[in-house]
């Protein structure tokens, strides 16, 4: 009994999903549902910052500083793609209420993984946050793109949690231990059979963040799922599996970090060149920002690939940060709407300027702070990834990185490009995205002043990794 | 005096003044003539408060003055901010230029007011930033923030092949600093702070320097720029609207002369005289081959832009001689380049609000019809091939002077540098102001307003007292350079 106080957010939101789902049986009122799921979510904050640090379920399930920022930028993502939810439901034709139980079950999901401390707990939080996300991206049934976009999603989603299975068997079966820390403790450096199982594991989880070469699915289901899932997906699920990839590897198997390392450094060059150069190509603003976040993937893998202290405080920077960006980038797309239709096309955006100079002046900004142009929030994450990795004496790494940042800027400011120097085109509705401003001012504004003072961000870092070297 | 933080007060009043624009709506000409008052008397202010600086500086004082040092990030990397000799003047240029600019952009700007006179203003926060910050993540900071206002001045109200210019000025300074960014990076983790004044007596081995100072080069070559990489200088020159180039050229390229002075040769003394042939050679070769070039433009914008190139040309001879002389004459000759090349550029604007048109071809006989334009086009095209009396002369001067004790071969070729300076100006103004007038729409042009006036005079004046008496910014600029020269000596004995 006492190990459930030590789940009880988990427990919480799932009680929470269980009532809503036979409540929004028989009264139909979305809107009430997405307010109390916004709400459950919140107090569920409270909650996690409530929680004692300590290991429960044999040590398979770990609370600790790490799990808890993690779980709390998770949460933040699901409320802000709630938000999202609630502001276009209508125009997107997805009035559909299991929306907001789905993202809580995938959240439990993906609370789940960050704590997880063991094979079979870190397989299960995957898979319960996985099996909502095929379902969400296929929401819009009326939808041609979006039901190829589950469809795609869950074919290629089981096949790699199938890649994942055999690894965890192969680890299973070559150190006995399916706990993290017992795996450390037998594990023998001469086993090839676990390096096998690494790599398995590896290329599981390398789907989860859409690294490259497992990144196909991404700009296809960017583009093909409702919008305000879209950026759930590129919200929650990264930072998830992000925890997960580093306690799976650092907790286990730190001693042989060389082996994994240079896996690590493949998949994030390939991530960060290959995303550089085929968002240049992109015309759907959805694919663009899939192509964007690949990269940034790669950035933040360099942290992981450093595996030193420095790293994965560059890692949760660049994670918050992305976290913030990110938010704002979707609420924009959502706002981009006109006589009731929204639009996707970079073309779309042209001279709109003329009719918004606020909002396209906070977008252009975030758009250069993708780009990682100082003084924005952006550079400061990969001001710290660069930092990390020269530190850790991988120099290539950090040149490749700022080689990469360089041809991906001539992608963000093709978005600036259009959205100022072109000729202007008809305004966009202003009335429905009040909900969304909340979301949209905030979160541009602190990555606009994030150079006054950078210290919060440093020092929550700072705070979640001691528990984790 | 020493109480209140006057850096940080010239910092910010911009960016203060971007809130006090945001608040002014932008629909019709009275507001958007408002905003031009605001920007203006915002600049204006900030041109009071930076001359008061010249007042309270004190001359015999070789170290950094106006000290502010706060945290800021983590331990090591701090908002440390300061000036001394060498950049107090840039300080007071870029707050002189910049009102200048908003005023000379009165009537050639005509859509998107609000948002241009906030880059203006978003851009003077950064420059004035560049030149105070003793810390170089601040120092990087400024530097390249300051693209995005530029991207937006350029690609917004630039000419007919903005884009691709804007897009080219942009990626070209992006890819060259991002490897003065794991420099930085790389002197943080060695040394464990990035405070300027810590590193200035830091030694860093040999190697170190190397690659550390080519990380450096590759930035400032790319931001002054040195002939391989000036090709986007004349595209962006001549797309940018007129407040832009001079912008440009008054300040910008300025921000690399002075990453030279502060930084290259300061921390990285062995490599930078390992290098200085290479330097010499390249700068010889910009000399003489954008010369070349300048004489063959149809446009006068670019004609100025590659006169820019060979100006730049003697700025870095004269930093890499190491001589007290030399560096002197650099800093003098990027004052007046940024006084007279972003008068020329001006003075380009004029003629070009009233014909809309670039090409010198166009023109001619001007002055039967626009004297005083004519007189002060004079003015700075003599100041601008070196004719003594003009400030232009004094900075040659210096330059040559040290380039001849280090090396004569190059200092003969960099003279040659002067006579074609000589002809591709008098030719310039040959064309463009004498001759009869064969155009008729060129009969139809009016002098100087009484607002291009103002803009002309003071910048005429500064031109010939430099000239004739440059006894007083000697006078600021002796102590730190001997300073700096000394240092170098030290570390490199």
């Amino acid at each position: 009994m006492q190990n459930l106080i030590y789940i009880l957010p988990e427990i919480f939101l799932f009680i929470v999903a269980t009532v809503l789902l036979i409540t929004g049986l028989f009264l139909k009122n979305i809107k009430l549902i997405n307010s109390l799921s916004i709400f459950s979510l919140l107090v569920t904050v409270i909650l996690i910052f409530n929680q004692p640090f300590q290991s429960a379920f044999l040590n398979s399930f770990v609370v600790d500083e790490f799990s808890l920022v993690l779980k709390v930028m998770i949460v933040v993502g699901s409320i802000a793609s709630l938000i999202m939810f609630v502001s276009s439901k209508d125009d997107l034709n997805i009035n559909i209420y299991e929306f907001p139980i789905l993202i809580i079950f995938s959240t439990i999901g993906m609370m789940v993984m960050v704590s997880a401390n063991d094979l079979l707990a870190m397989f299960i939080g995957l898979e319960l946050q996985s099996l909502s996300l095929y379902v969400l991206a296929a929401l819009n049934r009326n939808s041609l793109l979006s039901s190829e976009a589950g469809i795609k999603y869950f074919i290629l989603g089981a096949l790699s949690s199938g890649l994942l299975l055999f690894g965890i068997s192969y680890i299973y079966g070559f150190s006995g231990n399916t706990n993290f820390n017992l795996i450390a403790v037998n594990i023998n450096p001469e086993s090839l059979g676990l390096i096998i199982g690494i790599v398995f594991v590896l290329a599981g989880l390398a789907f989860k963040v859409s690294a490259v070469p497992f990144h196909m699915w991404t700009p296809d289901v960017y583009q093909g799922a409702p919008t305000p899932i879209t950026g759930f997906f590129a919200l929650a699920p990264k930072i998830a599996a992000m925890g997960l990839l580093v306690r799976f590897l650092f907790n286990s198997f730190g001693e042989i970090y060389i082996d994994w390392q240079q896996i690590i450094f493949f998949i994030s060059i390939a991530s960060m060149m290959l995303a550089a150069f085929a968002a240049i190509a992109q015309t759907n603003l959805k694919r663009l920002m899939a192509y964007s976040s690949i990269g940034h993937i790669g950035y933040a893998l360099i942290g992981v690939a450093c595996f030193t202290d420095e790293g994965l405080r560059s890692l949760l920077i660049y994670l918050m940060i992305y976290l913030i960006m990110n938010i704002t980038v979707f609420a924009f797309l959502l706002s981009l709407k006109r006589n009731d239709g929204y639009f996707e096309n970079i073309s779309d955006l042209s001279g709109m300027h003329k009719n918004h100079p606020l909002r396209t002046m906070l977008i252009a900004l975030i758009m250069f702070s993708l780009a990682g142009i100082p003084p924005l929030a952006g550079f400061f994450g990969k001001f710290y990834i660069f930092v990390a990795a020269i530190e850790s004496e991988m120099l290539f790494l950090a040149v490749i990185g700022v080689i990469a940042s360089v041809i991906s800027a001539f992608y963000y400011l093709r978005i600036v490009k259009v959205m100022y120097f072109d000729e202007p085109k008809e305004e966009f509705d202003g009335s429905s995205i009040r909900s969304l401003n909340l979301l949209y001012y905030p979160s541009s504004i602190l990555i606009i002043i994030f150079f006054i003072y950078p210290s919060p961000v440093i020092n929550i870092s700072e705070y979640a990794i001691q528990s984790i070297i | 005096m020493s109480e209140i933080p006057i850096l940080s007060i010239l910092i910010f009043i911009p960016v203060v003044g971007i809130f006090f624009m945001l608040l002014i709506r932008n629909n019709d000409d009275q507001s958007s003539q408002n905003l031009k008052h605001t920007a203006l008397w915002i600049t204006f202010l900030n041109f009071f408060i930076s001359l008061s600086l010249l007042f309270s500086f004190d001359l015999n004082n070789p170290d950094f003055q106006f000290v502010e040092n706060y945290a800021w990030i983590e331990s090591g990397i701090s908002y440390h901010l300061g000036i001394d000799g060498v950049s107090i003047l840039f300080v007071i240029l870029t707050t002189m230029l910049v009102p200048i600019c908003i005023l000379a952009s009165y009537e050639s700007i005509k859509f998107s007011v609000k948002e241009y006179l906030i880059s203006f203003l978003a851009l003077e926060t950064f420059m004035i930033g560049v030149f105070c910050s003793l810390d170089l993540v601040l120092f990087y900071l400024f530097f390249e923030g300051g693209l995005i206002p530029m991207f937006l001045i350029i690609g917004i109200w630039g000419g007919e092949r903005r884009v691709y210019s804007t897009f080219k000025f942009f990626l070209y300074t992006l890819a060259g600093s991002v490897f003065m960014l794991l420099a930085i990076i790389y002197i943080f983790i060695s040394t464990g702070t990035t405070d300027v004044e810590t590193l200035l007596v830091y030694n860093f081995t040999s190697n170190e320097q190397l690659i550390l100072w080519i990380a450096f080069f590759t930035s400032f070559m790319v931001k002054i720029p040195m002939w391989p990489f000036h090709t986007w200088l004349p595209d962006a020159h001549v797309e940018a609207p007129t407040a832009g180039s001079v912008i440009l050229a008054g300040v910008l390229l300025k921000m690399a002369g002075y990453g030279f002075i502060r930084f290259s040769i300061g921390f990285f003394p062995d490599a930078s005289e390992f290098f200085a042939p290479f330097i010499f050679s390249l700068s010889v070769i910009a000399i003489i081959v954008t010369s070349l070039i300048a004489l063959v433009q149809e446009d006068m914008k670019k004609l100025i832009a590659y006169s820019s190139v060979a100006h730049m040309g003697f700025v870095t001879l004269g930093i890499f001689t190491f001589t007290v002389q030399g560096i002197e004459g650099g800093i003098i000759q990027m004052i007046s380049h940024g006084i007279v090349s972003a008068a020329l550029f001006l003075c380009v604007g004029v003629v070009y609000d009233r014909l809309h048109t670039r090409e010198i071809a166009r023109y001619g006989g001007l002055v039967s019809k626009m004297p005083f334009y004519s007189f002060s086009f004079m003015i700075f095209i003599l100041a601008s091939l070196g004719l003594p009396g003009t400030s232009g002369f004094v900075g040659e001067f210096l330059v040559l002077l040290s380039i001849f004790t280090v090396n004569t071969y190059f200092a003969i070729f960099a003279t040659t540098g002067v006579v074609l300076a000589a002809t591709y100006s008098l030719w310039l103004y040959r064309r463009i102001i004498f001759g009869a007038i064969i155009k008729d729409d060129l009969s139809e042009m009016f002098d100087l307003t009484r607002r291009e006036m103002i803009i002309f005079v003071p910048l005429i004046v500064l031109t010939i007292f430099i000239g004739l008496y440059p006894k007083p910014i000697i006078n600021i600029i002796e102590p730190s350079t001997e300073k700096i020269v000394n240092q170098i000596k030290m570390k490199l004995d």
